[in-house]
């Protein structure tokens, strides 16, 4: 990972290909590296779909290595949705190709003059770009088997859907799982729109003939993963109950705490939870001939993914995480699984954000364009926006544009960007979080649920505004570091208990790059990355007033606690001081 | 008093997803976990009518008790 792809998608006569040194880039990774290229190279007022926008993909500082968990990749830009710097994070295979295939990052540059549409494949061989109309319009999944029938089941896959070829707001990027399925996403912030406006289709990844990336100190670095991954196992939750449930393990318990939004963030506690519960789809699964257990790429130990069978027990689509379930659950106040597993799979399909596209069909049915509770309905929503019709259109530029157009008073955005599955009123820290973070409303920016519900990391109650401040600083400080490493958020529930566990992390790093990292390293990384990602943010307009929740929250209450959410807009302004 | 007591994830195995218990007055979470035969670890997560709560929490009639284990997601 000693250099940086960079492709001119606008160049004369078809696209260039420059690759170049690392640096003043050396030492990024992840997030770190999208964001510095982002800050640093893309015009603050430039339109995200314009020539001057780039599309930066990056595997984390360990990605690439046998160390357990470094499977994520970052894909950087500026958002179409919310108009400030984005880091989407996906896991699949993509992370760990790239990187041993030696790059720290590849770079989408320019905007071709054309309406053709491109294929990238690279290999140990290096990079070949060829035109490739046949794919135009082609869902992730038919896509995906196309490009097996050509290039082998050796490949990963990085691709947009029809969404992302029509530019919508709420396009994700896909990444191929470990079986070459198309399901795990970048999903948040429009980035498949952007690789859309580069006409890139897919890029396609083969590592054949590569080999892992070795650490400077190779006896060190195998100790400190044995650490880490034996910290892992030990860990409750990352070594029993995400492998068991998966992330949709919290619907019972973000219901059961009255701070589940349901029906449009109306109330806090859904009657149909246990019907859509983490328990639930396990137990189906098991029944259906599916899998309630199993990674998202090689080298996760936690495996909190699955695979969901239809009644007939064939593969519907992979185990749906709690965010998805949540948005096309009980935000519409739906509760057959089925059905939410369907609206999983065409999200995957057509290339959308789960969380952005369920958002919004909720704010669609408080403008009566269909009920809450009709799953049918929804998922016809759905289809309208892999058709692009004229309703799809208004659909797939997310909830806010949604509510602008229908009329909507109440709508769950933070800069544009949709909340997920945490009413903000009865779960403060994670409120702190979506108000303040640069990415807009972002759960995974600063993950205080863990603390205010899960009492992981201590506990902070989650219904009082005190102590939220210093919470979501920290969290997100943390999340920008380990973003960086190409490390699976989820390592952070154990690494927050046991200190011995965020050491081996350090050692990771350290016997890799042959550094002298401490916790205050990580903690200087993660500011320098949430600094850049707010300097970007300001000179692209954002002010203080853009670190705000929609102003309901602050004068309605939510049922069952009836609790507005409190947290002073001067003690927001404090989050980034330091 | 009469408790409703809902049970989550791995807590179920054997025992049961919702059930209602008559408690004499005064009963605190602890007493109904030792009834449950739950440990003090196993319960990582405890709410009364959904707000966090101790061991030490005294309950009243018609409260709701939910009991998690060590769970998380996001």
């Amino acid at each position: 990972m000693d250099k940086i792809l960079r492709i001119d998608m606008g160049a004369e006569g078809g696209p260039k290909i420059n690759v170049t040194p690392l640096g003043e880039y050396a030492g990024f990774g992840g997030r770190a590296m999208t964001s510095a290229i982002v800050s640093k190279e893309v015009p603050p007022l430039c339109h995200p779909l314009s020539a001057e926008n780039k599309l930066v993909i990056s595997p984390g500082l360990l990605s690439g290595t046998v160390a357990a968990m470094s499977g994520r990749l970052s894909v950087g830009c500026k958002s179409p949705l919310t108009g400030g710097i984005k880091e989407s994070n996906s896991g699949g295979q993509a992370a760990q190709v790239i990187g041993r295939l030696g790059y720290a990052a590849i770079v989408l540059e320019g905007k071709p003059a054309t309406e053709d549409l491109y294929k990238i494949v690279i290999n140990k061989d290096g990079v070949k770009i060829s035109v490739d109309n046949s794919l135009k319009m082609l869902p992730n999944y038919d896509l995906v088997a196309k490009m097996k029938a050509e290039f082998g089941d050796k490949i990963s896959c990085i691709s947009i859907g029809p969404a992302g070829e029509m530019k919508m707001n709420i396009a994700s990027i896909a990444c191929t799982d470990m079986e070459l399925r198309p399901t795990r996403h970048a999903g948040r912030g429009g980035v498949g729109a952007v690789m859309g406006s580069k006409g890139v289709k897919t890029i396609v990844l083969d590592d054949t003939g590569m080999s892992m990336r070795s650490p400077k100190d190779p006896e060190k670095f195998k100790d400190a993963n044995k650490r880490f991954v034996d910290g892992l196992k030990q860990h409750p939750v990352t070594g029993q109950a995400l492998p068991a449930y998966g992330t949709n393990v919290l619907t019972n318990i973000l219901s059961e705490a009255g701070g589940y939004p349901t029906y449009n963030f109306k109330q806090g506690t859904f009657a149909g939870a246990s019907k859509i519960s983490g328990e639930t789809m396990a137990e189906l699964e098991t029944k259906r001939g599916g899998i309630p257990t199993h990674g998202c790429h090689r080298g996760c130990v936690i495996r909190c993914s699955g695979v969901y069978n239809d009644k007939d027990g064939h593969y519907l689509t992979k185990q749906p995480e709690y965010e998805t379930v949540w948005a096309h659950g009980g935000n519409c106040g739906i509760d057959d699984i089925d059905s939410i597993a369907m609206m999983d799979f065409l999200d995957d399909n057509y290339g959308v954000d789960t969380i952005e596209m369920g958002a919004t069909i909720a704010v669609a049915m408080d403008a009566g364009i269909a009920k809450f509770g009709d799953a049918e309905a929804a998922i016809n929503l759905v289809k309208e926006v892999g058709k692009g019709s004229h309703l799809g259109r208004i659909l797939g530029g997310g909830a806010a544009v949604t509510g602008k157009i229908f009329g909507v008073e109440r709508v769950p955005v933070v800069k544009g960007q949709a909340m997920p599955a945490y009413d903000p009123r009865a779960v403060k820290g994670i409120g702190v979080t979506y108000a303040t973070s640069p990415m807009g409303a972002d759960h995974t920016a600063g993950y205080a649920v863990a603390t205010n519900i899960l009492k992981v990391g201590g506990f902070v109650d989650p219904l009082s505004p005190e102590g939220q401040i210093d919470l979501a600083r920290n969290l997100q400080i943390a999340t920008a570091a380990i973003d960086s490493t190409g490390m699976c958020l989820f390592i952070a529930f154990a690494v927050l208990d046991q200190p011995e566990t965020f050491q081996a992390l350090l050692d990771l790093l350290n016997a890799f790059y042959g550094l002298e990292l401490t916790g205050d390293g990580v903690v200087a990384l993660g500011k320098k990355v949430l600094s850049m990602e707010r300097d970007f943010n300001a000179r692209a307009g954002f002010t203080s007033q853009q670190d705000r929740l929609p102003r309901y929250f602050s004068t309605e209450s939510l049922a069952p606690h009836n609790v507005k959410f409190d947290v002073k807009d001067e003690d927001l302004d404090k989050v980034f001081n330091w | 008093m009469h408790i409703k007591i809902n049970l989550f994830a791995t807590l179920r195995k054997d025992r049961f997803d919702t059930d209602q218990r008559e408690y004499p007055a005064g009963t605190t979470v602890l007493d109904a976990l030792n009834d449950l035969a739950i440990s003090e670890s196993e319960a990582a997560i405890i709410f009364v009518n959904g707000k966090h709560a101790g061991p030490d929490h005294v309950m009243l009639d018609n409260d709701t008790l939910s009991i998690f284990p060590p769970i998380g997601g996001g």
